[in-house]
């Protein structure tokens, strides 16, 4: 074993040229292989990159794919988000754990299943959804998961438990997934049935780099991931910076929980999004691109990995592409290992570069200095996908679409309680309550837009418009029927940023968990007056000096929710000089009658609303 | 020819050299700005973000960040005084202070940020004892990160002034710690000599070497006397 394993080490490593940029992929090797990346191992990798130990660690501790500890040969992954939570998703917990005999967290003694819980993995409109190592299981229901658990001891193959493949491309043989796209209304732009094959790209080639520059710079494109910057301004920038090399990176990490847009778009538009980025590498006159997918959209790998090597066969990507001399371009795909911070573009750099995904210290902003210290382009799926098409149909076009400071169209990931939730294409500027309409949400009370780190509204907010002038949104749209607690709600995205915050800096590792404490507190009914304006000044220290967006966003909920819902609050705080013992909460003692009457509508209602829920 | 550059600093003209940081500017200037994380001698980590002002109305790390000729930057105020002790508090919560009996008492930047910023009564956080294990095994150090606050110096100081790998982070979110390269910290090269090891490193009682504690009486220690910072103010 200790040969092998040093074997083992020399040629994974040297596989990578023994590159320490490369230690993401070095230790996916090991996690695969062997279920976990121990101490041995983690003392021979550094030795063979000429790295440390602790740097090693500090990786393999950082993503939550990667572990220390041996994991079973099979992983359970369940989706943790609200909305799979809403669906059902405790009972599918308590269902694998009894079929599989495994407490969450936990694996089982002959080493075969490892069962926990992840955050959002992309599948929010096929709710509860999980993975079972690169396999996602959709649907899923008490009866669905004994059937699972069964076909896995019986045969520990993950892959046969795909018995029928969702809908458009899913059933491609590379992928072959029981995923659903839920495309419920293509647009002009992206989703478009019409769109020529390399249109966009041989038009750019036709042009000066400058010009494409200039072309995506008038269309007023901004970047989809949810900052909004000015994706002709980037490029521009990133192509001003003298430098011996240039990198352009797509960004497909979405990770903000109820957002799966980007799976549709690699899935159905695959092509187009490269085609973007190769455009991107002719504007900034780069060679080098880099596809960041994240560890959940895995299944997908095989499928993208053919997607590139079909267009590197058809002279679209490599040396002198299109016949256009001078003009290399390749793309390699670096996968991630399961961490939402990395959608942020310097952590994602950081990660790319085999280091913990932690955001960089800005200025240099990755324009000037970005992967490997070279000027780089980091820009969201979608907004390459756009750019393929702008360099298409001209940017006078595209900015025909949307509104005056959001030009174009956007995909809206619709999840929740609605009828139809999938994916959305629709011009900015569209109005809350036509988006709940077009899905059919028909007892709206709560709409979360842009996910956890957006905005929470109300009712009387459905006439905001999703565009950058009033409610911008990433991609992310959950819709609440009015059953669900407001409450619950804030906690379960607190949790979230609590599991995902890198952990950097002081506002945001401490913060959340004391916002989430405060919440509990606001929930049991224990909270005072004082307490809600504990909340709203601690959101504010978080807003004002955390490092990076996630901590600036992360009091969102609770701050848009104080905002909207403010009774929901105040029915829970106690009043002062109220004559009442402190902890005793009307809300508890009124709960049995509640629960005899089988009243509805306990939005501020969280014991009922809980009981409901299970 | 580097110009110079001139901003203000709470309507204070302060004249720098461009790509100084502002942290940087106002030390030269005799103006203190809270900070935690930052030490002379080691490139700046930004983490702590105690030194959080405000440049014409937008928050940044004035340790990170460059000098803008021309800007507004505002660092007393009682707005940023807010945000800060919030700061120090999570500090001070996150881990586990009892300073009466504590070896860094009086020479501790946390504690010393604590009555700077007039930070004397219980607080409204919760405390989140976290129940970290002592690493006691090298025989003249002794690495206790219940007091840590993430500052980092010991990671740069080894790094930088040492050419060593001894600390490093390692977890993520609210579980991040520093951690060592080996099992344990005898199994590393760290030495009593080294910077990383240095009293002045530590800005808590993380780092502590062994049969020298207590040594300096109360009275005598840092900031007995005089609060954090004076000396730059003095200066
Ligand atoms: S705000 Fe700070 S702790 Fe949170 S993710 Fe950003 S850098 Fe990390
Ligand atoms: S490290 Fe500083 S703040 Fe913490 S207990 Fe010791 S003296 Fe007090
Ligand atoms: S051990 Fe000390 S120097 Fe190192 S990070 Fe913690 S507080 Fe900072
Ligand atoms: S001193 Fe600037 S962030 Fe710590």
């Amino acid at each position: 074993m200790e040969i092998e394993l040093s074997a083992f080490v020399q040629n994974v490593c040297k596989k990578y040229g023994n590159d320490k940029s490369r230690l993401i992929d070095i230790l996916w090797e090991f996690q695969d292989r062997f279920g976990c990346i121990n101490g041995e191992m983690m003392d021979l990798i550094a030795k063979e990159i000429s790295s440390y130990r602790i740097d090693v660690e500090g990786v393999v501790s950082f993503y939550s794919f990667f572990s220390k500890e041996q994991k079973g040969k099979i992983i359970i992954r369940l989706c943790n988000d609200i909305v799979d939570e809403h669906a059902g998703m405790k009972k599918i917990a308590e269902t694998f754990s009894k079929e599989l005999g495994i407490g969450i967290g936990k694996t089982s003694a002959d080493g075969k299943f490892s069962l926990e819980y992840t955050s959002c993995i992309g599948m929010s409109d096929q709710a509860p959804a999980a993975l079972v190592n690169d396999v996602v299981v959709t649907n899923l229901t008490a009866e669905k998961v004994r059937e699972i658990v069964s076909s896995l001891k019986e045969n520990m193959d993950p892959s046969k438990l795909v018995q029928q493949t969702g809908d458009g491309n899913n059933f491609h043989q590379l992928i072959h997934a029981m995923v659903n796209n839920n495309i419920r209304k293509r647009g002009e732009v992206l989703l478009a049935e019409n769109i020529t094959p390399n249109a966009g790209l041989t038009k750019a080639l036709e042009k000066t780099p400058a010009e494409v520059l200039q072309e995506i710079t008038d269309s007023k494109l901004r970047g989809c991931g949810g900052a909004g910057f000015s994706t002709g301004m980037k490029w521009k920038m990133a192509s001003g910076f003298e430098a011996e090399r240039r990198y352009v990176i797509c960004n497909a990490d979405e990770g903000e929980p109820g957002t799966f847009k980007d799976r549709v778009l690699l899935t159905e538009r695959a092509n187009l999004v490269i085609e973007g980025m190769t455009i991107a590498g002719y504007a900034i006159q780069s060679q080098f691109g880099i596809l960041y997918l994240r560890a959940e959209y895995r299944y997908l790998r095989p499928y993208l990995e053919d997607v590139l090597e079909t267009r590197r066969k058809a002279g679209l990507l490599g040396k002198n592409i299109n016949g256009k001399t001078g003009f290399d371009f390749d793309i390699r795909i670096q996968l991630g290992a399961g961490a939402y911070i990395c959608g942020e573009e310097s952590a994602l750099i950081s990660s790319c570069e085999g280091l913990r995904g932690e955001p960089k210290n800005r200025p240099p902003f990755p324009v000037e200095k970005g992967y490997l210290n070279f000027p780089t382009v980091v820009n969201n799926v979608e907004t390459f996908a756009h750019a393929a098409r702008i360099l298409d149909r001209g940017a006078i076009w595209f900015a025909g679409f949307g509104t005056e400071k959001s030009a174009g169209t956007k995909l809206i990931s619709v999840s929740g309680d609605c009828e139809r939730p999938g994916i959305y294409e629709v011009p900015f500027g569209i109005e809350v309550a036509e988006l709940l309409k077009l899905a059919g949400a028909d007892r709206p009370a709560i709409i979360q837009v842009s996910g956890p780190s957006g905005k929470m509204i109300g009712r009387t907010q459905l006439n905001r418009k999703i565009c950058f002038e009033d409610l911008p949104c990433g991609g992310s749209f959950m819709t609440f029927s009015t059953d669900r607690n407001v409450l619950r709600i804030v906690e379960n995205f607190l949790e979230f940023f609590i599991e995902e915050s890198c952990g950097y800096c002081t506002p945001c590792r401490v913060g959340n968990t004391f916002l989430k404490q405060q919440i509990e507190k606001v929930m049991k009914g224990f909270a005072s007056k004082d307490d809600l304006q504990y909340l709203k000044d601690l959101g504010q220290t978080m807003k004002m000096t955390s490092r990076c967006g996630l901590g600036t966003t992360s009091p969102n909920p609770v701050l848009s929710s104080l905002e909207h819902f403010p009774i929901v609050y105040s029915t829970l705080v106690k009043q002062e000089n109220d004559g009442l013992e402190a902890g005793f909460n009307i809300q508890v003692a009124l709960e049995e009658s509640r629960r005899i009457a089988k009243r509805s509508s306990m939005i501020y209602d969280p014991v009922y609303a809980h009981n409901e829920n299970e | 020819m580097n110009k110079s550059v001139v901003f203000k600093i709470d309507g204070v003209e302060v004249t720098a050299t461009p790509g100084q940081t502002i942290m940087e500017a106002a030390d030269e200037a005799g103006i203190y700005i809270p900070r935690l994380c930052d030490v002379e001698g080691l490139d700046p980590q930004g983490s702590c973000r105690l030194c959080t002002v405000k440049v014409n109305g937008r928050s940044v790390s004035s340790c990170t960040q460059p000098v803008v000729d021309g800007s507004e930057v505002e660092n007393n105020t009682l707005e940023i005084q807010c945000y800060r002790r919030d700061l120090v508090r999570m500090l001070f919560h996150e881990g586990n202070h009892l300073c009466p009996i504590c070896e860094a008492s009086g020479n501790c930047e946390l504690q010393a940020m604590g009555y700077r910023l007039g930070i004397s009564k219980a607080t409204k956080f919760p405390y989140l004892q976290p129940v970290r294990p002592v690493d006691a095994s090298h025989p003249d150090i002794l690495l206790d990160t219940n007091r840590c606050i993430h500052c980092g110096r010991c990671i740069r100081a080894s790094a930088s002034v040492d050419g060593k790998h001894v600390f490093g982070y390692i977890g993520r979110g609210i579980h991040r710690r520093v951690g060592v390269n080996a099992e344990n910290l005898a199994k590393t090269d760290a030495l009593l000599e080294d910077k990383a090891i240095a009293s002045e490193t530590c800005p808590v009682g993380c780092i502590i070497q062994k049969r020298n504690g207590f040594c300096t009486p109360v009275g005598k220690r840092e900031f007995d006397h005089e609060p954090i910072g004076s000396s730059i103010e003095n200066s």
